[in-house]
């Protein structure tokens, strides 16, 4: 049987990608860049779980069922997240809504 | 008294065959799958399954604090700037090694390593899965000294009393079922141990290495989003 083996050293330059996005996050978060701060902390966020969900849980090499099953939890999370917030952010537009 | 026998017995050969009438094949293969590699794609999609709904467990505190910090940005920033960066930091980079002694235990297993270093990992593993509960410990005994966690003896002394409790009803919130996931990672983690101890893994049979494996990741996930979002924005807040 058995799966895809990934070489030692993939799972060591991962490891060092994941350091440096976190000494990234904390470094940028000093700096005040208005807005885009918080596009740079998910933007390092999102690609710090992106190498996880990949490389360790070797989502990559996987079957893709496993692809869409996996990409399925994200999709639905953007739905919870989206739908919620087009109340949230709509609120007073219209004159004499609630705000 | 431990040879290191598997403890596995495998079923008398004379019932065996005659009961299933069929070929010998690799003890660990449940009988309504055809082969190992579907037996472990199974496994997998299924804790991806799990995961998924996991995702949305986690979804719905995640929504609770966008909407939140999205009614008082600058509550949540003032909130934030009283959590301590250095633990968080140190925790963060406690979990990506756990993560690297994680996936290294899952390929110690795949490649039939010995049980030493397989049983090392794992427990590496486990100890660094342990730093971080206890760093959160420290971290919760300073909240509650500090009168920040929230309730009837909450105190702030900000601008923003009112989103500053919110905040810290999501970290309590957020921060809390994280660390839950960690004590039950911890003890899915004795069990593979266990397992591995009884030199249970090899490049045959490894699924559930890989599948705790999945586990322990999705947890260090939920965290590389916790800790920005809690620990970070509120480094440039400078009260007016």
């Amino acid at each position: 049987m058995s799966g895809h083996v990934a070489p030692k050293s993939m799972y060591y330059a991962v490891f060092a990608a994941l350091l440096v996005g976190t000494g990234l996050t904390v470094a940028v978060a000093f700096v005040d860049l208005g807005a885009l701060n918080n596009v740079l902390m998910l933007g390092i966020a999102v690609t710090k779980a992106l190498l996880v969900i990949l490389f360790f849980m070797h989502v990559r090499w996987s079957s893709r069922l496993t692809w869409v099953v996996a990409a399925s939890g994200f999709v639905w999370l953007l739905i919870l997240f989206g739908i919620t917030m087009s109340d949230y952010l709509t609120r007073g537009w219209v004159e004499g809504t609630l705000r | 008294m431990s040879d290191g026998q598997s403890s596995y017995q495998p079923p008398p050969v004379a019932i065996h065959p005659a009961a299933h009438g069929h070929t010998p094949h690799h003890p660990y293969l449940q009988h309504h799958f055809d082969s190992m590699a579907q037996q472990m794609e199974a496994s997998t999609l299924g804790m991806w399954t799990f995961l998924v709904t996991e995702i949305m467990f986690f979804g719905g505190l995640f929504m609770a604090y966008l909407v939140y910090r999205h009614q008082s940005p600058l509550g949540f920033q003032e909130a934030s700037h009283h959590l301590d960066v250095l633990w968080g930091t140190a925790n963060t980079a406690i979990l990506i090694i756990s993560s690297l002694t994680m996936a290294l235990a899952v390929r110690a297993a795949q490649t039939s390593q010995p049980r030493s270093t397989q049983v090392g990992y794992l427990l590496a593993t486990m100890v660094l899965g342990a730093a971080f509960l206890g760093i959160k410990a420290v971290e919760y005994a300073a909240k509650f000294r500090d009168h920040i966690v929230p309730g009837p003896y909450f105190e702030w002394h900000g601008l923003y009393p009112k989103p500053a409790e919110q905040f810290y009803s999501l970290y309590f919130a957020m921060t809390g079922l994280h660390a839950l996931h960690m004590v039950i990672g911890l003890g899915i983690m004795t069990v593979i141990t266990i397992m591995a101890w009884k030199k249970q893994f090899d490049r045959d049979y490894y699924t559930p290495v890989e599948v705790a494996g999945l586990y322990w990741h999705f947890v260090d996930i939920v965290w590389i989003f916790l800790f920005p979002l809690l620990y970070l924005i509120g480094r440039h807040y400078h009260a007016a």
